[in-house]
């Protein structure tokens, strides 16, 4: 097989408080997948991610981004790799406008001029957002800047793009449209939620993790209609929704 | 959320001194300051003059005289300073609407209330009519400490995240009977932005996460603050 775009092997991290968050993480993905990371609350997931592009840096094993391992003098190179699109978008959109915002990290990895704007248009466009370029983020609706978020990660043209609760208070028709643009894009995508049928919807493979460890990495049926499974892991399938009664997926 | 668009103070309109690039806007702001503060007291005539080419420059933005009256309210605590100083100064005393007062206190005081007006009334003809946005690439351009800049962007930015929580507490205050009657209330509003405080410091947190994972090293790129 091809170089994982992502590689994690062993990964063990305790906080310094001395809180044992991740007990030997195994998680590999390879380009082009969509992979769902599901588990309950404090399970670990959040630490994870934050491992992925050097924020935490692992007590033990390792991360490696395209074959590139994780460690302080490749941090800009991972962090252009691995795009993190946070829960909530007011802590992401840091500048006055959306075009700015947009920019900074391009702008960061080097580009201006008419290269820095092309590639913000090229990212606002993916994400049908191109006619907000000028506005304040905070005058957007939250669809509006949560696709914005993940426009300014786009921009960076990252190898993996991880999104933490991508679906969260987002209304139905954004949560959908957001949907739309997700699998619309050519981009290999880890995305961490409790939505259990948007992670049925937009990723082909699951993995659970539980209590800091790997407990489950297969499709995402046969994850979440493995009663024993879901139960022994604080996973529920919302009222009404079963993946056994859905005959075919949009896209 | 929503709410009105634009900024608090900005005034919306198409007027020279809207186009009036940010930067000239600031220094003559400044100048025309430090020129008010340098004017002995006693000069009114000068002072007259000051108000005159104010309210000319105030008739060419366009923005109605009412709108910049409301908002010199900011001023009230220095009008309150400037009609006590007269009463707490000492010194030889002189007469004034029958009453006795202190002579040099009556001197300051009428100074720091004019220069006080002039000045509050620039400020805010200069928000007016300057998008907060401009204003900040104005000061860039001026070469004020990229740091600075930076600063009062992520103010500007988060002026409304933060109010908006401080709304949604006093709702969920009141949701629950609270009313803030009497002193004895008080502390119930000290721990409330108290709470704020350490939800804005832990947002500033995340915020500074977020801008690592887009590669942030310290500076914003000039090419940033030049595309806002």
């Amino acid at each position: 097989m091809s170089v994982p775009v992502l590689d994690v092997a062993g990964l063990a991290y305790a906080y310094p408080d001395g809180h044992q968050a991740l007990y030997g993480v195994d998680l590999h993905v390879h380009a082009g997948e969509r992979v769902a990371l599901l588990g309950p609350n404090g399970a670990g997931k959040t630490t994870l991610v934050l491992h992925l592009n050097g924020i935490l840096t692992a007590g033990a094993g390792s991360v490696e981004v395209g074959g590139l391992p994780v460690r302080k003098e490749n941090l800009q190179e991972i962090r252009r790799r691995v795009g993190i699109v946070f829960q909530d978008p007011d802590d992401q959109l840091f500048m006055g406008t959306v075009r700015a915002d947009v920019a900074f990290g391009p702008a960061n990895l080097g580009l201006k001029g008419p290269e820095l704007e092309a590639r913000v248009m090229e990212a606002l466009d993916q994400v049908g957002m191109a006619d907000f370029a000028s506005r304040a983020p905070h005058h957007l609706s939250f669809g509006q800047r949560r696709r914005v978020a993940v426009a300014t990660v786009l921009a960076m043209r990252p190898e993996i793009l991880v999104l933490d609760e991508p679906s969260s208070n987002l209304d139905p028709a954004s949560r959908r449209e957001l949907a739309d643009i997700l699998r619309s894009l050519d981009v290999t995508v880890l995305m961490v939620t409790h939505d259990l049928p948007y992670a049925f919807e937009l990723c082909p493979r699951s993995v659970v993790l539980s209590d800091g460890q790997v407990v489950a990495d297969g499709s995402t049926f046969d994850v979440l209609t493995d009663d024993a499974l879901m139960r022994a892991h604080r996973l529920e399938l919302p009222f009404g929704f079963d993946p056994r009664r859905i005959d075919s997926l949009p896209g | 959320m929503g709410g009105p668009h634009g900024h608090l103070l900005h005034f919306h309109a198409h007027s020279p001194i809207h186009r009036t690039p940010a930067h000239v806007k600031i220094l003559t702001l400044v100048g025309f300051m430090l020129l008010v503060v340098a004017t002995p007291r006693g000069w009114y005539l000068a002072y007259g003059v000051y108000l005159i080419a104010l309210l000319v420059v105030v008739a060419a933005s366009r923005v109605p005289p009412t709108y910049l009256l409301k908002r010199m309210v900011i001023e009230t605590p220095f009008v309150l300073f400037a009609v006590l100083l007269p009463f707490v100064a000492t010194g030889p005393r002189t007469e004034f609407l029958g009453l006795t007062v202190s002579e040099s206190g009556l001197h300051a005081g009428t100074a720091l209330l004019i220069k006080g007006t002039l000045g509050v009334l620039a400020s805010l003809t200069l928000a007016a009519t300057t998008e907060p946005q401009a204003l900040l690439a104005g000061l860039a351009r001026l070469r004020v400490p990229s740091l600075m800049v930076q600063i009062m962007g992520f103010m500007i930015r988060y002026l409304e995240v933060v109010t908006d929580e401080l709304r949604r507490m006093a709702i969920a205050r009141e949701s629950r009977g609270f009313r803030a009657r009497n002193p004895r209330h008080w502390s119930v509003l000290a721990r409330s932005f108290g709470a704020l405080f350490i939800r804005s410091f832990e947002r500033g947190e995340r915020v500074h996460l977020a801008m690592l994972s887009r590669g942030y090293d310290g500076t914003t790129p000039d090419a940033v603050m030049r595309s806002s």
